[in-house]
C-alpha cells in the first residue's frame, strides 16, 4: 500500500538548482549579491512583473520593485491591498539588532531560527535573513512604523518564543498592522507615481506557461466574473499559507491555497506541506458554528503563565485556586526557558495535560494563561501599555476579562512552514516563478519561531527578490510581453472556465462551507499536532472519499457573472481537499519527529520528538505528476557546514 | 458564558443585486441562536440555511473576523458596526442581543461608498485619498539605523494611536455629511507625529484634503459621530491636528 502513495524522484543538486552560492554561510549572500548579473534602469522599465499577493512579502516587494524602476501589476482579492493578513499579527519582528546589550548577534538570531526549525531548514537561506533582519526595523522606522520606544526615544524590545534574547520590535499588540501599513503606504506612494498598478477583487485562478516559465495569470474580476488575462516576464507569488485547509485556524476567513496549488499543477514544486504550525494561544472553540480562532499573542508568554489546577476536573474559580495547588507544567517541564518554549513545544504539551484529564472543564480542551501575577508585580499601566488590545480583545469574544479571570487558550492551527519549494533565489522549479512570504518553504525549516513570520515576508519582498528576480531578467533583455491572444492564454483561460463550469454544474445540496469543515475535522483530529501511521492512512482514505462527495453533492448558488461567494469558496475547498491529500501523504512518508510534526512512533522517553537525520536531512520536495498519478517526491538534501544539528532541548 | 439559552431573531436585511438595483429589506427568522457565536457567524449560519434552501445568500465581506483588517463593517439598528463601543462587526458577539428581538441590517452609505451587491459596498475612494501622500518617501536602502533620530515616546504612542485605524469606513457612514474628516486627519497626523514624516508635511495635508473632496466626501462640521462609531476609538482631536496642520502650510506658503 504504502509504495503506491509516492513515486521517489531525484535528489535535487544543491549547486543548480538549489543555486546556493559558494563560501562560508556568511559570505554568500555578500558574494551573491556582488556577482548577481544586474538590469540596467532603462532595461527595467521594458520588463513587466506580476506579484500576487498583498501582504508583507507581496507588498514590500511589489514597491521595492516599482522602486527599482520595473512595472508591477499586484492582485489581490481584497478591495483593498491593506486588507492582507499579515496584517493581523500581534506580537512583534525580529531582528539582530542588540540594542540591548544582551548578547544577540546575527549568528545567534541564524542559530536560534536554525535550532527553533529542528534543523530542516536551508542554512544559506537563514543565515541570509538573519543578515538582512537589522535593515528591515531602520527601513520600517524611516517609513513611519510607530513602534514602542522607551522614554528615552529610543526602540524598545521583548522576548519570544525559544529564544534567551530581547530582539523583538514591536508596536503595541498590532505590530503586523503598522508594518503591513507602512509597506503598503510605499505601495501606495508608487502607484501614484504610475509604477505600480493594482487589482483589488481579483482572484488569481492560474498560472500561464509559455515554453515552461511562467508568463502570465487567468484571474477572475470578483466584481463582475469576467476572467481577465494578464501577460509579464516574471510572476511573484506572495499569496500567504495555507493553514485553512484545517478550516479552523487563525487565518482570515478567506485565506487560501488556490494560486500555490495551481502553480504546483502546473509543474512547481510543493515543499514540505506536513510542517504546519500550531500556535499554543488562541481561544479555545466554544461552538460548533465557529469560523475562526482567534490567536492571543505569543508575547504574552513573556509575562503570563500557563497552568491546570493540580486536581483533575478541579472546579473552583481559578483565583480560589492557591498557586501551590496550580501545575505550571511548562516551567516544570522546560525550566530554561519556561513559559517561553517554542510554539511546537507548548502546543504539544498543552496538548498532553488536556489528554491527562487536567484540561479545564467543560470541554477539557482548554489550560489557564495567567497574567495576574504580572499584573501585581508591574502595575496596570505596564501591562496595559504591553497587551492592553490583547486583553480587550479577548473580553470581546469570552465576555470575561483577563484583567479579573486568567485567559483560557488552547492551540490552533497558525502557520505553514511549508509552502512551495524555492531556490535560494526564491524562485520555484518553473522559471519565471518566484514564491515569497508565508507561500514558499524556505526559512522555518519544521517549525517557525515568534515574530520571524514578518521578518521574513519582509526580508523577502524589500530585500532579497528584488536582487534575485533580475538574475532571471538579466538574461531576457528585449523579451517583447508576451501576448494574451497567444494559445498557452488561451487554453489556459479555457480550462479555468471548465472548471467553474465544473463547479456550478455539480448542483448538488450542500454549502462548499460544510464540505471545508468536515476536511477540517480530519485533517485536525488525523493530521494535527501529533500523527500516526494509523491516523494518517485514515486520513488519506477519509479526505479521497470527501473528495468524491464533493464533486458530487457540491451546492453554488448563484451564476458565475457577478459577485458570488459561494463560488469563490467551492472552487478554495476543491483545491484544499487536494492538498488536504499532500499534507497527509508527506506527514505519511516523514517517518521521523521533527519540530511541528511530531510522529507517535518516534518519540524519546520523555515523549519527546525523535528527529532520524540519518534518513530525513532534506527538504521533501512534491511534484504533480497528473490527476490519477501518485505525486513524485524528489529531495533535497539538508547539508549542513556551519552549525552542527543537535538535539534540540529547551529544558 | 454560563447557561446557554438560545434566541429568536428576526433579521431585516438589506437586499441589492447590484449597483443599479434599488434595493429592499428581506425578513428572515432564524432560531436557536446561539449568544456565544459572532454577528458574523450568524450570517453564515443563516446563508447555509439559505443555500441549502437554494436562495441566494446574504452577500457581505469579512476576512480576519478579529477586528483588525478593516473589511466587515455593516450598520445594525442605525449603528455602524453596531452598538457594541469600539467594535468591528466580527468581533460583536450575539450576546448582545435579547432573544424576539428584530434587527435591521443594511450596508454603509455614503456617496463615495456605492453599493455593489446587499451589504458589500465599494470604498476604494479611501485609497485614493491614502494615495496622495499618505506616505513618506523614503527608498529602501537608504535608512539611517534604526535608533539615529530619538522619538520622545509620548509622540510616538500618540502616532500610534492615529495610525492604528483599520480603513474600516464607519466614521464615513455614521457621519451625516458623509466626510472622511477623521479617516484622512488619522494620517495626516500620524505622520505629522513623528520626525519622518516632516520634510513632506506641507505638501501631505494639501493632497490629502484635496484629493478627499474630489472623491465626494462632505466637509466636516463637528458632530462627533466618527469618533464615537470608530471601531479603533480614533480621536477627533486628529481633525483638529489636521486642521492645524493644513493652517500651517498655508503660513508656509504652500
Amino acid at each position: 500500500m504504502m509504495e503506491k502513495l509516492w513515486k521517489d524522484g531525484r535528489t535535487l543538486d544543491l549547486e543548480t538548482d538549489s543555486r546556493i552560492p559558494d563560501g562560508p554561510v556568511e559570505e554568500k549572500w555578500t558574494r551573491y549579491k556582488g556577482t548577481v548579473p544586474l538590469v540596467s534602469p532603462a532595461n527595467k522599465r521594458r520588463f513587466t512583473i506580476i506579484v500576487v499577493g498583498s501582504g508583507l512579502a507581496g507588498a514590500s516587494a511589489s514597491a521595492t520593485l516599482a522602486q527599482l524602476g520595473y512595472n508591477v501589476l499586484l492582485f489581490t482579492y481584497h478591495d483593498s491591498p491593506r486588507r492582507a493578513h499579515s496584517i493581523a499579527a500581534q506580537g512583534g519582528i525580529n531582528a539582530a539588532k542588540n540594542y540591548q546589550n544582551d548578547g544577540d548577534s546575527i549568528w545567534r538570531l541564524f542559530y536560534d531560527t536554525m535550532k527553533g526549525g529542528d534543523f530542516r531548514a536551508r542554512e544559506a537561506n537563514v543565515y541570509r535573513l538573519a543578515e538582512i533582519s537589522p535593515q528591515i526595523i531602520d527601513y520600517s522606522v524611516a517609513i513611519g512604523v510607530p513602534f514602542a520606544r522607551e522614554y528615552g526615544g529610543l526602540l524598545a524590545n521583548r522576548s519570544f518564543g525559544g529564544v534567551l534574547v530581547q530582539r523583538t520590535f514591536y508596536a503595541r499588540g498590532q505590530t503586523g498592522q503598522q508594518l503591513l501599513l507602512g509597506a503598503i503606504s510605499q505601495v501606495l506612494r508608487w502607484w501614484n507615481e504610475g509604477r505600480i498598478k493594482i487589482f483589488p477583487r481579483h482572484e488569481v485562478l492560474d498560472i500561464v506557461l509559455i515554453d515552461g516559465h511562467a508568463k502570465g495569470i487567468i484571474a477572475r474580476d470578483l466584481i463582475t466574473g469576467e476572467l481577465k488575462r494578464f501577460a509579464a516576464h516574471a510572476v511573484v507569488l506572495a499569496t500567504g499559507g495555507y493553514g485553512n485547509a484545517y478550516f479552523l485556524s487563525t487565518n482570515a476567513v478567506n485565506s487560501n491555497a488556490t494560486a500555490i496549488w495551481r502553480a504546483y499543477k502546473r509543474g512547481a514544486y510543493f515543499g514540505n506541506p506536513c510542517f504546519v504550525q500550531v500556535h499554543p494561544t488562541a481561544l479555545p472553540e466554544t461552538h460548533e458554528y465557529q469560523s475562526k480562532r482567534t490567536l492571543m499573542s505569543e508575547s504574552l508568554r513573556n509575562d503570563g503563565r500557563v497552568w491546570v489546577p493540580r486536581k483533575k476536573g478541579d472546579t473552583r474559580h481559578p483565583n480560589e485556586i492557591p498557586h501551590e495547588e496550580r501545575w505550571y507544567f511548562l516551567e516544570e517541564w522546560y525550566p530554561a526557558y519556561g513559559n517561553l518554549v517554542p510554539r511546537d513545544v507548548a502546543s504539544r504539551a498543552i496538548k498532553r495535560v488536556c489528554d491527562m484529564g487536567y484540561g479545564l472543564p467543560p470541554t477539557g480542551r482548554a489550560v489557564y494563561l495567567d497574567l495576574l501575577d504580572a499584573i501585581k508585580e508591574q502595575g496596570k499601566e505596564r501591562i496595559d501599555a504591553k497587551y492592553g488590545n490583547l486583553f480587550e480583545m479577548y473580553e470581546k469574544i469570552t465576555g470575561e476579562s483577563p484583567w479579573e479571570v486568567p485567559m483560557k487558550i488552547y492551540p490552533a492551527v497558525h502557520y505553514t512552514m511549508g509552502g512551495l519549494w524555492v531556490s535560494y533565489e526564491l524562485q520555484t522549479s518553473i522559471p519565471g516563478l518566484f514564491a515569497i512570504g508565508e507561500a514558499n518553504f524556505s526559512d522555518h525549516g519544521a517549525n517557525r519561531l515568534g515574530a520571524s513570520a514578518l521578518m521574513q515576508g519582509l526580508a523577502d519582498g524589500y530585500y532579497i527578490l528584488p536582487y534575485t528576480i533580475g538574475s532571471y531578467l538579466a538574461h531576457r533583455l528585449g523579451e517583447k510581453l508576451p501576448d494574451t491572444e497567444s494559445e498557452e492564454f488561451r487554453k489556459t483561460e479555457q480550462e479555468v472556465k471548465e472548471r467553474i463550469e465544473r463547479l456550478i454544474s455539480v448542483n448538488g445540496k450542500t454549502p462548499p462551507d460544510e464540505f471545508h469543515m468536515k476536511l477540517g475535522h480530519i485533517l485536525w483530529d488525523k493530521v494535527g499536532l501529533s500523527r500516526s501511521k494509523e491516523s494518517l492512512l485514515q486520513a488519506l482514505e477519509e479526505i479521497r472519499e470527501l473528495k468524491k462527495e464533493f464533486w458530487k453533492d457540491v451546492k453554488v448558488v448563484g451564476d458565475a457573472n457577478t459577485i458570488n461567494q459561494e463560488l469563490e469558496k467551492a472552487g478554495r475547498v476543491a483545491d484544499f481537499i487536494e492538498l488536504g491529500e499532500l499534507i497527509t501523504i508527506d506527514a505519511l512518508h516523514r517517518e521521523e519527529s521533527c519540530g511541528a510534526h511530531f510522529r507517535e512512533e518516534y518519540k524519546t522517553e520523555e515523549g519527546e520528538p525523535l528527529r532520524r537525520d540519518d534518513e530525513f536531512a532534506y527538504v521533501a520536495a512534491w511534484q504533480y505528476n497528473g490527476e490519477d498519478n501518485p505525486p513524485i517526491l524528489n529531495k533535497e538534501p539538508l547539508k549542513f557546514e556551519a552549525i552542527k544539528p543537535t538535539v534540540r532541548s529547551y529544558k | 458564558m454560563s447557561e446557554k439559552k438560545t434566541m429568536r431573531l428576526t433579521l431585516k436585511v438589506w437586499r441589492q443585486n447590484g449597483p443599479q438595483d434599488q434595493g429592499r429589506f428581506e425578513t428572515y427568522e432564524l432560531d436557536n441562536v446561539n449568544p456565544d457565536w459572532s454577528f458574523l457567524e450568524m450570517l453564515d449560519i443563516l446563508n447555509m440555511k439559505l443555500v441549502r434552501e437554494g436562495k441566494e445568500p446574504i452577500a457581505f465581506e469579512s476576512d480576519c473576523r478579529e477586528g483588525i483588517c478593516g473589511t466587515c463593517g455593516f450598520v445594525i439598528n442605525g449603528r455602524a458596526h453596531g452598538h457594541l463601543h469600539k467594535t468591528t462587526v466580527c468581533q460583536l458577539h450575539m450576546r448582545h442581543f435579547k432573544d424576539g428581538e428584530t434587527i435591521v441590517i443594511e450596508p454603509f452609505r455614503a456617496t463615495a461608498f456605492p453599493v455593489l451587491k446587499d451589504l458589500i459596498i465599494d470604498r476604494s475612494a479611501m485609497d485614493f485619498i491614502l494615495k496622495r501622500g499618505g506616505y513618506i518617501s523614503v527608498n529602501v536602502g537608504s535608512a539611517p539605523d534604526a535608533n539615529t533620530i530619538p522619538v520622545p515616546k509620548h509622540n510616538s504612542d500618540r502616532a500610534f494611536d492615529f495610525a492604528t485605524c483599520i480603513g474600516c469606513g464607519a466614521c464615513i457612514a455614521a457621519c451625516p455629511n458623509a466626510s472622511a474628516a477623521l479617516f484622512v486627519s488619522a494620517k495626516i497626523t500620524h505622520l505629522a507625529l513623528l520626525p519622518q514624516g516632516h520634510p513632506e508635511r506641507e505638501k501631505r495635508v494639501d493632497e490629502m484634503l484635496t484629493a478627499m473632496e474630489e472623491q465626494g466626501f462632505g466637509g466636516c462640521s463637528n458632530t462627533y459621530a466618527c469618533e464615537v462609531e470608530c471601531p479603533k476609538g480614533i480621536s477627533i482631536t486628529g481633525i483638529a491636528r489636521a486642521n492645524l496642520e493644513y493652517w500651517r502650510a498655508k503660513l508656509k506658503g504652500n
